[in-house]
């Protein structure tokens, strides 16, 4: 069960505007499946560019990023946004949620896209990944009629609607209460232990991290600990 | 490439902006309904104007031209053959006007599988006699049946009966114009002098109004035996033969081939009435560059729209994005979009460009130049109608092209950090 998700080699990463500043300096690192890791640091060490990087959404680096196995340098726009639909699952510190379709619509989308089932069974599945995070009731409402707790839960659906090989999260509690969060994190933790998901999360939250099975830590464009 | 679920995408940006969507589309049913009756207006009168001369043109026209001949008789003395000979102060001979032969010219043109009618004529210089004053007039003897046939010889004849001419034994067609300068009722006997001093008294039987002033201060019509009578002619004397074809392009071609034939002069509408070609060819180009600017003004409605649609959509774009939609399938959202109002709005504005022509076809249009005409003229081309739907996709097209391709290239992680 210790296969290699997704692996990080000496990826550097610099800003040329105005003057060059290197913000990532030879992240280093991999994550096997089932493992739920978190990655904190302070703001601005450059937690949230590396996600972006090892999301393929940013592909402006240095390095070799491999998913399941596959090396994503070189890789075209369209063959990476095959990659992002098929095996990748996003949260993000605000839910982005398309408004003018329902909840369920929403948790679609990316399985639509996918097309490997047919519309019925897209719609079936959504089901019951709104099931999953217990918010099946709302499926017919639009985004703007939920709680920020439920919205957050609708995009996590969203996320698992592929079955992605790895879930990451950009500090997907920053804009939640307590509560709220709690609820997050515990979806987390059963997706992580019952689903057997891959999960890479990036946070501030030191309480949020603590829980997790693995803290990578950052400072100034380095891995400290992990 | 998912094509539903793109199109469900689009529709559901559309009409989560339904306000902005249905103002682009009107700015699309407004050019396409202003084009399309613009041209059809135009064309209308266009085609209003080529009746007015070219009904009442033969396509070709068989004359005897005065003219000296070519062959003077000392280029054929064997003595004077080789040497080059200079004659001047050459004239004319006596020439006769009329067409010989002109009964198996006629014969043999009404067997010519592309010639749609032939109508003879006589045209004859006159005075019209107005007490001491004589005005100049042309009487033109006119087989009435195949004129009226050819050339619709009785929707101009405006009062009487145009076959009066033919029934009653010298009488005489008056143009309307002339016959208001002699004051001649229906009914009047008026007196005309030939060119050769012979009078004769003519009893009036209608006027004829063409809609031009100046043919009708001077045309009038007879019947050919009365013509004929009046310059003391033979009843085979012909000096016209007005030709009407099936295929009115051929005109140039066979005009040459006749005068080769029969030995007379040949001219064809093509050259007798080049002006008229000119004057369509400008007036269709100011129609339609009028009509593409209007359609070029609704594209950049629809750009604007879109361009906003694109800023105020930033999110969804990025999320879309994200989750794996490429740039291309963002681009063709847009895309889709702006092609959805360039098809509805091009159709409603087919639709409302025909009703719009049609107001204007029974809206009433009386001029006393053109008695024909009751109502405006409108020409209803189905190819204006196809211009007008495929400019309208075309420009709508561009205009969501440039915006969609903007789009294509948000970078999702700019706007999801940003937050």
């Amino acid at each position: 069960m210790n296969k290699i998700v997704l692996e990080s080699r000496s990826i550097c990463k610099s800003f040329h505007d105005p003057i060059t500043i290197q913000v990532l300096n030879e992240i280093n690192f991999s994550i096997n499946r089932g493992e739920f890791v978190s990655v904190i640091g302070k703001s601005g060490c450059g937690k949230s560019t590396l996600l972006y990087i090892l999301s393929t959404m940013d592909t402006d680096y240095e390095g070799d990023l491999l998913i399941d196995g596959e090396s994503m340098v070189r890789k075209k726009e369209i063959a990476l946004a095959k990659v992002r639909n098929e095996k990748i699952g996003f949260v993000f510190q605000f839910h982005y949620l398309l408004n003018e379709f329902s909840v369920l619509k929403n948790v679609m989308l990316p399985g639509l896209k996918l097309g490997k089932y047919s519309a019925k069974e897209v719609e079936y599945r959504a089901m019951e990944k709104l099931k999953l995070l217990g918010i099946e009731k709302e499926a017919l409402k639009l985004p703007n009629q939920l709680s920020g707790g439920q919205k957050q839960r609708v995009a996590i659906a969203r996320a698992l609607i592929n079955d992605p090989l790895i879930i990451m999260g950009d500090e997907p509690t920053g804009n939640l209460d307590k509560k709220n969060s709690q609820i997050v994190f515990d979806v987390f933790k059963e997706l992580a232990i019952e689903c057997n998901q891959t999960l890479l999360i990036v946070t501030h939250d030191g309480e949020f991290a603590q829980k997790s099975d693995r803290i990578i830590e950052m400072e100034d464009g380095r891995i400290i600990r992990q | 490439m998912n094509r539903r679920l793109i199109i469900n995408i689009a529709k559901a940006l559309m009409f989560a902006r339904w306000k902005q969507t249905l103002v682009a589309a009107i700015g699309v049913v407004f050019s396409i309904t202003m084009f399309v009756t613009l041209l059809s207006f135009m064309n209308g009168l266009n085609d209003l104007l080529d009746s007015l001369i070219l009904n009442r043109t033969p396509h070709i026209r068989l004359y005897n031209e005065i003219k000296p001949t070519k062959n003077q008789p000392i280029n054929k003395d064997i003595a004077f053959k080789k040497g080059h000979n200079f004659i001047q102060s050459v004239k004319p001979n006596g020439g006769r006007l009329e067409i010989y032969n002109n009964a198996s010219i006629l014969k043999t043109l009404q067997n010519d599988s592309r010639v749609l009618g032939v109508a003879p004529k006589i045209a004859a210089q006159v005075f019209y006699n107005v007490g001491a004053i004589d005005l100049t007039g042309v009487i033109n003897g006119i087989d009435v049946n195949a004129e009226n046939k050819l050339f619709n010889f009785s929707e101009y004849v405006v009062t009487g009966n145009y076959i009066d001419i033919k029934n009653i034994p010298n009488s005489i067609i008056l143009g309307k114009a002339a016959a208001e300068k002699m004051l001649a009722e229906i009914g009047d006997v008026i007196q005309v002098t030939t060119a050769k001093g012979d009078r004769m008294q003519l009893k009036v039987v209608g006027y004829f109004q063409s809609g031009l002033q100046d043919i009708d201060k001077v045309q009038s019509y007879c019947s050919i035996s009365t013509t004929q009578k009046l310059l003391g002619k033979t009843n085979n004397y012909i000096t016209d033969l007005n030709i009407k074809l099936y295929h009115i392009e051929n005109a140039p071609e066979i005009a040459k081939e006749y005068s080769k034939i029969f030995n007379v002069d040949a001219v064809d509408i093509q050259t007798a009435n080049s002006q008229f070609e000119t004057g369509n060819h400008i007036r269709g180009l100011i129609s339609y560059a009028v009509g593409i600017t209007l359609l070029i003004v609704a594209g950049f409605g629809i750009y604007n729209i879109l361009n906003m649609m694109i800023f105020e959509k930033m999110d969804s774009i990025a999320i879309l994005k994200a989750t794996g939609f490429s740039g291309k399938e963002v681009k063709y959202v847009f895309i889709v979009i702006a092609l959805s109002i360039g098809i509805f709005g091009g159709l409603f504005g087919i639709i409302f460009g025909f009703s719009l022509s049609y107001l204007i076809d029974n809206l009433p249009f009386n001029t006393a130049a053109i008695p024909t005409i009751t109502t405006f003229p409108i020409n209803y081309d189905p190819k204006f109608y196809l211009i007008g739907t495929s400019f309208s996709i075309i420009t709508t097209y561009f205009a969501g092209y440039f915006p969609a391709k903007k789009a294509s290239k948000v970078d999702p992680v700019i706007i999801i950090r940003g937050k």
